[in-house]
């Protein structure tokens, strides 16, 4: 496989495996922020219509009071009594004692005649005639009457409230100012945060009280306009390019008025924007985890697959090894059997031609020398290729293998002793490190010999002169094997010609100083004892052949 | 050297011809066939001593005209000539009664050492019956 397909592969997978976390982790942040934001948003608006309502309880509260406290005392006196100001005072001073809502107070006839007055104001408003004023025409058409807020005579906010008394041919009002701080007070009660803003508006859109930014006293708000609201109402609205949230609700004691609380959603909303923030930090942190997560993944993943292709590339090249084996074996055993019977024939002609030299008087002939010698050469010639054809002969013999209990260590040094005077003469040095614990294995021991001479012999050949060669064994219990390892420090196998050392004819050796099929013998040697046979080398350091045997 | 009567089965006419005439002027009295049925037919008249029979021939092939040989004059000692990938034949042969087996290309010195052998044993044989 190569890099780039793997690398594409590797891509795919830390894509796959980001996008099958990332995405439900993302899925669920989504599903959690729209419910979390969906039901904080239904509680903030929640909170403000019962901020709503209960500022205009407050209100409906105190006016209702106040109304009931001057019916009452109305209902409760004649107008002799009544528009008697001693009795007035006495009667403002006791109600002012539990709560200082009232301004004043006063009795006005029929005619819009003020009769009685109780105030700070006395000398001012004791004279005036009320019946052009649009409040007692209301008081006298509904009976009780509560204001808007105005300056009236004395220029100070304040509304007032009046109550109608039918008393047998008469018709008096009682009408107490009201100072408007008390409501404003009430109202301010709903001021919330920084930028919340609380107010009350009359049916034409006029502001009631003071509010904090949305206007002036008896101006008209910078708000949407609420004045025709019939129920609580609770809306988002967008006003001169601000979004805010306004609660809206008509007091039930004075229709002409509506309490309107003004809040700022990014301020009632900030714990779900910090909950948003956290939830963005948790999920991008979250995300970094599983991107270097399939990161790292997809890199130990890639580690195993490389290994895996090169051990299925190494798998594949000995199973290419083994059948190039077997097939050319055939063809060998095949080939050698052919060219044997010429050879035969070419051997026995040139005997032929040899034993009649030998009669008559040939050997007077001058070319009689010549005859001899080109004969002799056939014949050696014919021996030669016989060698080789009989080499190929038991390269391609599939003889079942002797089984034997050998031990190798002793084959080793049996082989060793054989060659160490040709190394000797080389000077070069054979050293062993044989494993004492090493199993007796059942094998071939002459086939063995065969493979050591052979690897031993090319190490002496491949060193030429001054060396080492190291001959080791092992014993693997885990694997069931055991392993012989021959090293030289000659000058190695290039790489080139590595992967061809074990094919029959290959040899680097002058023609006629080898055959090639050493090694190729002895792997297919190793093959049939059930063993594998694998070599190292690098150039310039040496070689190394390690041979596998089964120990069972 | 005691002169016996050899003869050399093998299908590969110029190799037979040629040994043939080797052997016969080493004073051997020496007949060339080239089959196994041949052969047999001319051991039914006269009688040899050494078989130098070729493994791998059209027809009857030289493990069976071995085996048949053997059956008939057992006394006949047989070569085995391999030219092929048949030390197995070989020695297969061996395990039927042949003397050896020797293989193609062989010096015919090598081959005229067992052959004597193969007729010493014939002699000994003999002489035990």
């Amino acid at each position: 496989m190569d890099k780039g397909h793997l690398q594409k592969l590797r891509w795919e997978i830390v894509a796959t495996i980001i996008g099958f976390s990332v995405v439900p982790l993302l899925l669920l942040g989504a599903v959690f922020y729209h419910e979390f934001s969906s039901s904080y948003h239904a509680k903030v608006r929640e909170s403000l219509r019962t901020l709503v309502d209960n500022r205009r309880g407050a209100l409906d509260l105190f006016l209702e009071e106040r109304v009931s406290q001057l019916v009452t005392l109305a209902h409760t006196h004649t107008l002799e009594t009544i528009s008697e100001e001693n009795y007035l005072n006495k009667v403002f001073n006791i109600m002012q004692a539990r709560s200082r809502s009232y301004m004043d107070l006063g009795v006005i006839d029929e005619d819009g005649n003020h009769l009685a007055y109780v105030g700070p104001y006395y000398s001012l408003l004791k004279g005036v005639n009320y019946k052009g004023e649009e409040w007692f025409n209301a008081v006298m058409a509904q009976g009780i009457h509560i204001s808007d807020v105005f300056l009236g005579f004395r220029k100070v906010p304040h509304f007032i409230i009046a109550v109608l008394v039918r008393e047998r041919q008469r018709i008096w009002i009682l009408r107490a100012t009201i100072d408007s701080d008390i409501i404003e007070n009430i109202v301010r009660a709903a001021w919330i945060g920084k930028k919340g803003d609380a107010f009350i508006i009359n049916r034409e859109n006029i502001l009631q009280t003071s509010p904090r930014f949305s206007g002036t006293l008896l101006g008209p708000p910078a708000t949407p306009d609420f004045s025709k609201a019939v129920g609580t109402l609770v809306e988002e609205l967008s006003h001169a390019g601000e979004k805010s949230l306004y609660g809206a609700a008509p007091l039930s004691s004075h229709r002409r008025w509506v309490i309107v609380v003004q809040e700022d959603p990014a301020e009632q909303l900030s714990p779900l924007l910090s909950a948003r923030l956290l939830g963005l930090v948790i999920g991008l942190f979250g995300i970094a985890l599983i991107v270097t997560g399939a990161w790292f993944s997809s890199q130990a993943m890639m580690r195993e697959l490389l290994e895996m292709e090169r051990k299925k590339a190494a798998s594949e090249h000995m199973a290419i090894q083994s059948s190039k084996m077997a097939a050319l074996g055939k063809m060998a055993a095949g080939i050698a059997h052919e060219i044997n019977n010429p050879l035969a024939v070419i051997g026995e002609k040139a005997g032929w031609i040899k034993d009649l030299l030998k009669e008559e008087d040939i050997s007077k002939s001058p070319n009689f020398q010549e005859f001899a010698d080109a004969v002799a050469k056939i014949e050696y010639h014919v021996l030669r290729a016989k060698k080789i054809t009989h080499r190929l002969l038991s390269f391609g013999r599939r003889m079942e293998p002797v089984k034997e209990q050998v031990d190798v260590n002793q084959v080793l040094d049996e082989t060793i002793d054989f060659l160490e005077n040709e190394a000797r003469y080389r000077s070069i040095d054979i050293q062993t490190d044989l494993a004492p614990d090493l199993p007796t294995i059942t094998s071939d021991a002459s086939q063995l010999q065969q493979v050591f001479l052979n690897i031993i012999n090319n190490a002496i050949d491949a060193i030429g002169k001054n060396g080492l060669i190291q001959i080791k064994t092992r014993y693997m219990p885990k694997h069931a094997q055991i392993a012989i390892e021959i090293s030289d420090n000659g000058p190695g196998i290039p790489k080139e010609y590595l992967d061809k050392i074990f094919d029959p004819f290959f040899t680097t050796k002058e023609v006629g100083k080898g055959t090639g099929l050493g090694l190729s013998i002895s792997y297919s040697i190793v093959e049939n004892l059930g063993g594998r046979m694998m070599v190292a080398s690098q150039e310039g350091e040496g070689t190394t052949f390690t041979i596998y045997l089964p120990a069972k | 050297m005691e002169r016996f009567k050899v003869l050399v089965v093998d299908d590969e006419d110029d190799f037979r011809e040629t040994i043939v005439k080797r052997l016969r002027g080493r004073n051997l009295d020496t007949t060339g066939v080239a089959s196994g049925e041949e052969a047999l037919k001319v051991m039914a008249q006269e009688s040899f001593d050494v078989v130098v029979l070729d493994v791998r021939m059209p027809g009857m092939d030289g493990i069976e005209a071995l085996k048949e040989m053997k059956k008939r004059w057992p006394l006949t000692e047989v070569i085995m000539l391999t030219g092929h990938a048949s030390v197995e034949s070989g020695i297969q042969g061996m395990q039927l009664g042949a003397f050896d087996y020797v293989m193609k290309p062989v010096p015919l010195d090598e081959l005229l050492d067992k052959m004597r052998q193969a007729y010493e044993r014939k002699k000994i044989q003999e002489g035990k019956f």
